[in-house]
């Protein structure tokens, strides 16, 4: 079974299990698989950062060990989030891969991202897919970054097999990679809720309005709705 | 433990001549001196380490050498290392007392992230303190010695604490306490790299071991244990680093990268915040339009599952 076949049958089951309502004006946007799993890569994505936290600067952060039962049993923890973190995102990997492919558009956007930053272009430009350049740049960054923590983390779990150097090297890097992370998820929720409201609907009930996908993803709208009209002229 | 500069007396009422003792000063810095020439290998050090920690004895793994163990471990902070050598066509032991070297620039120090987990007194004995340890391990990787050793089940860092308990109370380490040969001496850091210089000498001079040293590495500010070897040159044949160092990791990273990267961060909180403020929301345009001219995302059109 290919990775596509796989994640098309996922797509489906979860489709089965739960349900997304689509009222009149609506889009579907994120299905109840993709749904699933930014919120599980989310949720171990926090609890990592959390418990890194507090092994980075234990100084700064040493009031988050309570919460994981105490600073050994937090540096205990720490790598199995990360594992289970990292479990879901190669799902999540296999699930936007597709979407996430870096096209013309997407260069052209990132020209623009001055403009888009300072809200001073209104409306998305015209080639906008489902995906923007900057989505887009923040995936392919976990992806990046979640390389770096797996084989750092990995060398600094079994850190009396790969030695002392290799050791102090991976700190480094793991630290860059959770700081580039740690930027883009900042970024990340405040483009999700306060910048631009009507988007975190869209990752809770899975759809959005017609007018914000006309606003900020005019070239997925047209896709979309062409399939829909397709639709009700075969119907009828 | 007072201080014993405390009750130094500075002034004396109508006494005559100078007041005993004033100016005067007792050196801090201690050292643990190994004249490994003169070590027999018979171990006495690293029974009465386990003895004076009351660590319990525990299963040895034998690796066809001479040694107890092959490494120093959590609850054994003492190990005689047999380096099998060979001299003038025979075999030769080098034996070497191995424990924590208490670095004058401590590299676990460096490395731990942990407020209070190592500290290091005012006369150079580096003492880890259990209670503080968050078990990261990041000593383990600064130590350029190998000494730092990691219990599984309390998920802490344990290492020779150069007997600091003893020290406090004005007597020797258990190891040196021990030792029937001489080979090992306790005292102030000056007094034994003085008699250090002096052994060394007569090794040069009278037992004809002309590449005979110290080993008091300068790379980490010098150590307070120090060794006399026969071969200066070649410190590596005893298991010791030429020129041992500490990463720079831990260094620069650990003091400068690391609060940048944490007061990046909180600026970056900081700048979404007043972005939202500068610039508002992007709120959806009401008017969608009737006639849908312009491109059509590609990757999505030719998806078999919808969106």
């Amino acid at each position: 079974m290919s990775a596509t076949n796989f994640d098309e049958k996922a797509r489906r089951e979860f489709a089965r299990i739960g349900t997304t309502r689509v009222r009149r004006g609506e889009l579907l946007r994120h299905p109840v698989y993709t749904r699933f799993l930014h919120w599980s890569v989310a949720i171990f994505f926090i609890l990592s950062l959390l418990t890194g936290f507090a092994i980075y600067s234990p100084w700064l952060f040493h009031w988050i060990t309570p919460f994981f039962g105490g600073g050994p049993r937090t540096r205990f923890l720490h790598p199995w989030f990360g594992l289970v973190f990292e479990v879901f995102f190669f799902f999540q990997f296999l699930n936007w891969m597709a979407p996430m492919a870096w096209t013309e558009a997407d260069r052209r956007w990132m020209k623009r991202v001055r403009q888009y930053a300072t809200n001073e272009e209104g409306p998305e430009s015209e080639d906008v897919g489902f995906f923007n350049g900057g989505q887009k740049m923040y995936f392919w960054a976990i992806v990046v970054c979640g390389i770096l923590f797996l084989i750092t983390g990995i060398i600094m779990w079994f850190d009396n097999v790969f030695g002392r150097w290799l050791v102090a090297v991976s700190y480094v890097i793991h630290d860059i990679a959770a700081l580039v992370m740690l930027a883009g998820f900042i970024i990340h929720v405040y483009e999700g809720t306060a910048h631009q409201p009507g988007t975190f609907r869209s990752m809770i009930d899975g759809t959005v309005t017609e007018e914000w996908a006309d606003t900020h993803h005019p070239a997925w709208y047209r896709t979309a709705t062409d399939s829909r009209e397709e639709a009700q002229k075969a119907q009828k | 433990m007072a201080n014993p500069r405390t009750f130094q007396i500075q002034e004396i009422s109508a006494h005559p001549g100078p007041v005993p003792g004033r100016g005067t000063r007792r050196e801090e810095q201690v050292c643990k001196y190994i004249d490994v020439t003169t070590c027999i290998g018979c171990k006495a050090c690293e029974v009465a380490c386990v003895e004076w920690n009351d660590h319990p004895f525990r299963e040895t793994t034998f690796n066809d050498t001479y040694q107890t163990m092959p490494t120093t471990e959590w609850n054994y902070y003492n190990l005689i290392k047999f380096a099998e050598d060979e001299h003038d066509g025979n075999l030769r032991w080098l034996l070497r007392k191995d424990q924590c070297m208490h670095c004058e620039d401590p590299g676990c120090l460096r490395a731990c992230p942990a407020d209070g987990a190592i500290i290091k007194y005012e006369n150079g004995i580096v003492d880890f303190q259990q209670e503080n340890c968050i078990g990261c391990g990041y000593c383990i990787s600064g130590c350029p010695f190998d000494i730092p050793k990691f219990k599984a089940d309390t998920r802490k860092v344990y290492k020779c604490t150069l007997c600091s308990d003893r020290v406090g109370q004005g007597l020797e380490p258990a190891c040196v306490k021990s030792c029937p040969t001489g080979c090992l001496k306790f005292g102030t850091k000056s007094d034994m790299v003085q008699i250090a210089g002096l052994r060394a000498k007569q090794l040069r001079e009278v037992s004809g071991f002309a590449d005979a040293g110290v080993y008091n590495p300068e790379s980490i500010g010098g150590t307070h244990v120090i060794y006399v070897l026969h071969d200066i040159k070649r410190p590596e044949r005893y298991g010791l680093p030429a020129n041992p160092i500490i990463p720079p990791s831990y260094t620069y990273w650990k003091w400068i990268a690391k609060p940048t990267g944490l007061i990046l961060g909180l600026l970056g909180i900081g700048a979404v915040f007043f972005h939202r403020v500068f610039y508002g929301p992007k709120l959806p345009d009401p008017q969608v339009p009737e006639v849908r001219t312009g491109p059509r995302d590609e990757v999505e059109a030719g998806r078999k599952e919808k969106p």
